[in-house]
């Protein structure tokens, strides 16, 4: 297990620098979340709907496509030059290449988001002081889902054609029961209901991370083989 | 060792490896030649552990951790410097960090490249990555070197100069290098096969011909292959 997750870290590592180094998908990722947001904002009449009943929704519609321009990138940076050729011939395992991709995205994710939610809050002005705590951990844990999926996922699309477009149509649907979670829980922590009254969602979302992190980890060696 | 034993594998209802058996001990340079698409880099995958044959065994003596890669893609980063690249890929290899400094250094003096260590790869020109790329397949010094058309995009000054690093390599290492071109590798050459549709239709050691004896028994074993 240690030399798995070295050889993941060493990996990760190079993809973080790759993605320092170039600000390519990070500043996408970003300027969209910001898009999203503004026009959200702007395109809403606040005296139809409350701010606090959609507000929880478009976070998560937000934190959801952001986060699929990201996992998008995890396997295309090693199709320059063929990379990913070089790293199934190194003697590491299937695993901790897909442990490498599944942190480095976590840390993409988790960029974007920081950025996204001072933003999300700023433009719907929705009360999250005394809930901002849950409310990160909530954001870490429905991410932590998505991007395990993604992350299996775009391996599987990166050598087909038109594989942008693919990731989103394969992923959606198995990203639908951690979206209501998100939103649910999220929804409530904004009203300041008491946590106990989501605590199903909250192990959906947990069983969620569990089950489909497991599950990548053993699909993800035969997605890779050529 | 390197051992092929019966190895079977297709693509659709085309055969890409039909039946191919061969064992190189070290010292023993293959140098195996064929027609696009007769299955030699999917000879080498297999060999590499890249593909998964359909049908066979394919081994290597000391797993994946003793072959070097050398494909007509240089698998490196653009974004990375030459060095970080190297280091990268040592540290695949579990090659300890003042020992792949040291070698990234040497090896880059050996391809005339030392002035190109902090450079991104982007920068670089094509035969320059292809060899940076050569330095990559060797920083975990492998016992085996799988080659397939490492010839690709490299002047003819390069390609002679990796053609002597290669002769230099040679020595105590096995190396299996794919190529379409006969006057491509030859005189590296201890042994030579002739793929076509998948099988080996001539398989000998090269015993002081030449290229142009290469040749003409080349375009008879593919034509009546």
């Amino acid at each position: 297990m240690g030399e798995v997750l070295r050889h993941a870290w060493i990996v990760a590592k190079k993809d973080l620098l790759l993605e320092f180094r170039s600000r390519t998908a990070l500043v996408s990722a970003t300027v969209f979340t910001a898009l999203v947001l503004t026009v959200f904002n702007f395109g809403r009449d606040p005296t139809a709907v409350a701010t606090i009943d959609l507000a929880p929704s478009i976070l998560w519609v937000t934190f959801t496509f952001a986060a699929m321009l990201a996992l998008n990138r995890a396997f295309q940076l090693e199709l320059e030059n063929q990379a990913l050729e070089g790293l199934l011939v190194a003697p590491i395992s299937r695993t901790s290449l897909y442990w490498a991709k599944f942190f480095a995205n976590c840390a993409f994710v988790a960029v974007v988001e920081a950025i996204g939610l001072p933003l999300f809050v700023l433009f719907f002005d929705v009360p999250v002081g005394g809930v901002l705590l849950p409310l990160v951990g909530v954001i870490a844990l429905a991410t932590l889902g998505f991007v395990a999926v993604g992350t299996l996922f775009s391996a599987m699309v990166i050598r087909t054609r038109f594989a942008e477009l693919m990731l989103p149509v394969l992923l959606l649907p198995f990203f639908i029961p951690p979206l209501i979670g998100a939103v649910q829980v999220t929804a409530r922590l904004l009203e300041a209901r008491p946590l106990s009254e989501v605590s199903g969602w909250l192990r959906l979302l947990a069983a969620y991370d569990i089950v489909f992190l497991t599950l990548a980890t053993l699909l993800f060696p035969s997605t890779v083989m050529e | 060792m390197v051992r092929a034993e019966d190895l079977r594998h297709s693509y659709g209802n085309v055969w890409a490896l039909d039946g191919i058996t061969f064992a190189l001990v070290p010292g023993q340079t293959l140098v195996l030649f064929g027609p696009n698409g007769a299955g030699k880099t999917t000879l080498l995958k297999v060999l590499a552990g890249l593909i998964r044959p359909a049908g066979g065994r394919a081994s290597v003596e000391g797993g994946a951790r003793a072959v070097g890669w050398i494909s007509h893609h240089s698998l490196l980063y653009g974004q990375l410097t030459v060095r970080e690249n190297l280091l990268f890929w040592a540290a695949l290899y579990d090659v300890p960090r003042r020992v792949s400094a040291a070698r990234a250094a040497d090896l880059l003096a050996r391809l005339g490249l030392e002035d190109r260590m902090d450079l991104p790869v982007r920068v670089l020109s094509r035969g320059q990555a292809q060899r940076v790329s050569i330095a990559r397949a060797l920083m975990h010094d492998p016992h085996v070197l799988l080659l397939d058309e490492p010839f690709t995009g490299l002047d003819l000054a390069a390609a002679a100069e990796f053609r002597g690093l290669l002769r230099e390599l040679a020595g105590g290492r096995i190396i299996v290098l794919a190529t379409h071109n006969v006057d491509e590798g030859v005189e590296l050459a201890t042994d030579i096969a002739f793929q076509s549709r998948g099988r080996f239709v001539h398989f000998a050691p090269r015993a002081g011909r030449g290229p142009s004896d290469i040749a003409d028994a080349y375009r008879e074993a593919v034509r009546d292959g």
